[in-house]
């Protein structure tokens, strides 16, 4: 994580992204995050707007999307605040990618739980499939980043790829959702364990069983 | 207003005060790093830390914490001291233990508080955590690795600059502060930032490695770079003025000081003027006073001897030149060196009434004709906090970047007798409406109808007087209360066509209508005006003399000479006193004591450190109207404005790498 760095200030960047502007959709999205905020507080929809111009980058390069220096340029002229508390802002916060990254960006929980559930093996798998931490792949699909807790722990280990998470990993479980994105198929999001609906307990219920079909009013057997 | 306690001490506090201003008030002293009485508080270095009941049984940060009825504080508890231990050992675990090569060593914060306050030795022994440096501008020197992230110089370049360039990127023990893409700090009081650092990170570039505060001598001086009269310190080793350093005085530049008043020091030892010049068959040669001396006096000026005021002189020196004039007979002074010829005869119309801390409260303010942040940076600072605090302010004159919201009216200065409406009912709703006259109006004759806006509406009223000329000169005001103007200016000089001109100083004046007249040019730098003399008597600079000044809201200040001109170079009144003798006449004075004392008895409010009284504002003639068109401000380039800082390295890089990098960089494309 420590190794974050904002993508050096090439002409070729420059020339590449300085013409950025919302598209159509987009800059409506903008307007209506700004109008949220009473008249004067653009700044309030920074966080946002960076979101919604790492997201546009994505669908321009067919990846998760980053934040070229033009484009956090363009949003801070857009909400008329001073450029570097924009920046600030996108190199604070990890959400916002200050690199290129692959069409999927495969964070992987490194922290407790989710190591002591076996997140080594996770991380080991993913480069095994040719990912490098903070590097895109060759065929420009994966980036690969080890992250803190995501608040999986009930279902650890767990990654996220791009907007979803997938928990309860084992390495055949990973290679699993890892081939079907590949396929451009749609994995199913969320617990990959076979029974399990989300963090509910796995084995079925340990407490409160008696509240799993209907209501059930506890307070007699106090 | 709260009762606290602390230490076991009752005092009342004022509503509003804070826990650690309670402390102070108490008289304790509480190690802070992050907080700072002029900055907002950010409360994240950690430093302040008091024992405080009622509340969690914890240390509490003093400075963020408001002090409420019934407290009670401790500073000096078994847990207080813990906490300053344990706050100190994490802060030092990441500074590098480089003190004896870093340039803060001996004012240093963190220095002196670790010494009082922590545990004396450190337990961590794994790696330490390094920055890169950032490049922030010919002026700061950046050690980022002793970075411990309080943030006063973040918070000084968007609260008191109003210039957001600085910032703190990442976050954790990766945070760093920088500014945008590492390009300069591009503004007038960036060099401030050296001073609010508490460690080594921000040093200054041109200072460093230079010398070491604990041998330098500190003289009290006022900066003569711009007509503001800031409070500096010189600090000095052998002959040589290393740097300049403002001191608090509230009323005039808190504790700030602009970066051209800072830096110039560097110009005092260059291009200097340290030996008697005359011009022989059109080519200055070297001569001696004797020689000089003779050949003044060869002149045979009489009544026909004129005397021109620079923009840096002190007042001792002009009155020791306006008695050497009257001896001779004559009353040709002048200091408007560029031809401006405004009324003078009530100074109060050309004073900066409102005073420099009284426009902080005023509520609509109209610019006319002045660039204020590159004429008087540190008021551009004082309005900006007017703005704050919900000012409105106009600006008839060419744009320049403001750092408030600010509205230009144009360039015509007829606005100024007939508003337009938004601005018109803001200064007809204003409870202290304010004006500011510049250099650039008053050039063009609009001193009147200023006077006439004035009246209009209502500028001066109980306890509030909102009629301000803001000169540029930081010898303007008592060149004026020594009667340095004629009525035309310095139109009135060349058409009395005198054989002898004494240009003190003065090297913004056109000497061309002097071409018959014999030009003797008394001053420290080899500048235009020197180029233009005939004979070239080397003086002192402000940092080599004692003298008085007076700044453009009328404050008479003293300053103290902090080292000794070089080479022949001589304190001006004596090379006025000897020419006197050459001349032949009696100027009444044979010490600087007598000299003093003289020009207090004949302007007393010189003798007087303090805001002198010009009495009330003329009346205004209603028919006054302002006309004509500001083409352009009178500074062309703020790092550039006076001898001195021509001749400084530092201020001329400034120039080039600020102001013209932009057209540097293009040319080499």
């Amino acid at each position: 994580m420590a190794n974050r760095h904002i993508a050096p200030d090439t002409p070729e960047l420059r020339e590449r992204w300085g013409s950025f502007e919302w598209t159509k959709e987009n800059k409506a999205k903008a307007d209506w995050h700004i109008a949220k905020y009473p008249e004067g507080r653009a700044k309030s929809a920074t966080m946002p707007l960076l979101d919604l111009a790492q997201r546009q980058v994505g669908a321009e390069t067919d990846t998760q999307g980053w934040l070229p220096l033009p484009v956090i340029e363009y949003v801070a002229a857009y909400i008329d605040v001073p450029v570097i508390r924009v920046l600030e802002v996108a190199t604070f916060y990890f959400m916002y990618n200050l690199v290129p990254v692959g069409k999927y960006h495969v964070q992987v929980c490194g922290t407790t739980p989710c190591m002591l559930r076996g997140s080594d093996d996770i991380i080991a798998a993913c480069k095994k499939r040719g990912m490098a931490k903070g590097e895109v792949s060759e065929d420009g699909l994966w980036t690969l980043t080890e992250v803190e807790c995501m608040g999986n722990c009930a279902t650890a280990p767990m990654v996220q790829i791009n907007d979803a998470n997938y928990e309860d990993l084992t390495v055949e479980r990973l290679d699993a959702v890892l081939d079907a994105l590949t396929k451009g198929e749609e994995p199913k999001e969320g617990t990959q364990e076979p029974g399990r609906h989300t963090s509910e307990p796995s084995g079925g219920p340990t407490t409160l069983k008696d509240m799993v079909d209907a209501n059930h009013d506890y307070r007699k057997e106090w | 207003m709260p009762k606290v306690t602390v230490d076991g001490q009752e005092l009342d506090v004022p509503d509003g005060a804070t826990v650690l201003q309670a402390c102070e008030l108490a008289g304790k002293e509480i190690p802070r790093f992050c907080y700072h009485e002029r900055l907002s508080i950010a409360g994240n270095c950690r430093m302040c830390l008091v024992e405080v009941k009622p509340g969690p049984p914890k240390p509490q940060a003093s400075c963020a914490l408001p002090a409420t009825e019934g407290q009670e504080i401790r500073t000096d508890s078994e847990m207080v001291k813990t906490a300053r231990e344990g706050v100190m050992e994490f802060l030092l675990i990441n500074h590098p233990l480089d003190c004896p090569i870093c340039d803060q060593g001996g004012e240093c914060d963190l220095q002196d508080q670790s010494v009082a306050y922590g545990r004396g030795a450190t337990r961590y022994t794994a790696n330490k955590r390094a920055v890169t440096e950032k490049y922030m501008g010919p002026l700061i020197k950046t050690v980022m690795t002793r970075c411990i992230h309080c943030t006063r110089c973040v918070r000084f370049s968007e609260e008191i600059a109003g210039v957001d360039e600085i910032g703190a990127l990442y976050r954790g023990e990766d945070m760093q502060i920088t500014t945008y893409l590492e390009q300069a700090a591009q503004h007038e009081l960036s060099a401030n930032v050296i001073d609010l650092c508490p460690v080594g990170a921000l040093t200054s570039r041109p200072y460093a490695f230079e010398a070491r505060p604990w041998e330098l001598k500190k003289t009290l001086s006022i900066d003569v770079s711009d007509a503001m009269g800031a409070n500096i310190r010189l600090d000095s080793r052998g002959r040589e003025v290393m740097r300049a350093l403002p001191r608090i005085n509230d009323d005039v530049n808190e504790e700030w000081l602009s970066d051209k008043g800072r830096y110039q020091v560097d110009g005092l030892t260059k291009r200097r003027l340290d030996k008697v010049f005359m011009r022989k068959r059109g080519k200055l040669t070297e001569a001696s006073w004797d020689e000089a001396f003779k050949a003044i006096a060869k002149a045979k000026p009489g009544k026909k001897i004129a005397a021109v005021a620079g923009d840096m002189v002190d007042c001792e020196t002009m009155f020791a030149a306006k008695s050497l004039l009257g001896a001779m007979g004559s009353k040709l002074l002048e200091g408007r060196q560029t031809g401006m010829d405004y009324d003078v005869s009530n100074l109060a119309a050309v004073n900066f009434n409102t005073t420099f801390a009284g426009i902080e409260r005023a509520d609509a303010i109209l610019i006319v004709g002045s660039h204020v942040r590159w004429e008087a940076a540190l008021l551009n600072a004082r309005i900006r906090k007017a703005v704050k605090n919900g000012a409105q302010v106009f600006v008839v004159g060419p744009e320049w970047e403001t750092t408030y919201p600010a509205t230009f009216l144009g360039e015509d200065l007829s606005v100024v007798s007939k508003l337009p409406k938004a601005a018109a009912d803001a200064f007809k709703g204003a409870e202290r409406p304010a004006m500011i006259m510049g250099g650039a109006a008053l050039a063009k004759g609009a001193l009147a109808g200023g006077l006439a806006f004035a009246s209009k509406y209502k500028l001066v009223k109980k306890d509030w007087n909102g009629f301000n000329v803001l000169h540029f000169s930081a010898a303007r005001m008592g060149g004026l209360m020594l009667g340095y103007a004629q009525k035309n200016g310095m139109a009135d000089i060349a058409k009395a066509k005198p054989k002898v001109v004494l240009s003190l100083g003065a090297d913004e004046m056109d000497f061309e209508p002097f071409a018959d007249a014999l030009k003797v040019y008394i001053g420290h730098h080899g500048d235009k005006g020197a180029h233009a003399a005939d004979i070239i008597l080397p003086a002192a600079s402000y940092a080599e003399k004692d003298g008085t000044y007076v700044n453009s809201e009328g404050r008479v200040q003293f300053a103290e000479k902090a080292v000794f001109a070089p080479g022949d170079a001589r304190e001006d009144w004596t090379i006025l006193r000897a020419l006197a003798d050459a001349l032949g006449v009696e100027v009444g004075f044979d010490t600087f004591d007598q000299l003093q004392s003289a020009m207090i008895k004949a302007v007393p409010a010189l003798g007087e450190e303090g805001l002198a009284n010009y009495g009330d504002l003329p009346k205004a003639d209603s028919k006054a109207k302002a006309e004509g068109v500001i083409d352009a401000y009178p500074i062309k380039d703020f790092y550039l404005t006076n001898p001195i800082a021509r001749a400084s390295a530092v201020m001329q890089q400034c120039s080039a790498e600020l102001l013209h990098g932009e057209e540097m960089r293009e040319a080499a494309e």
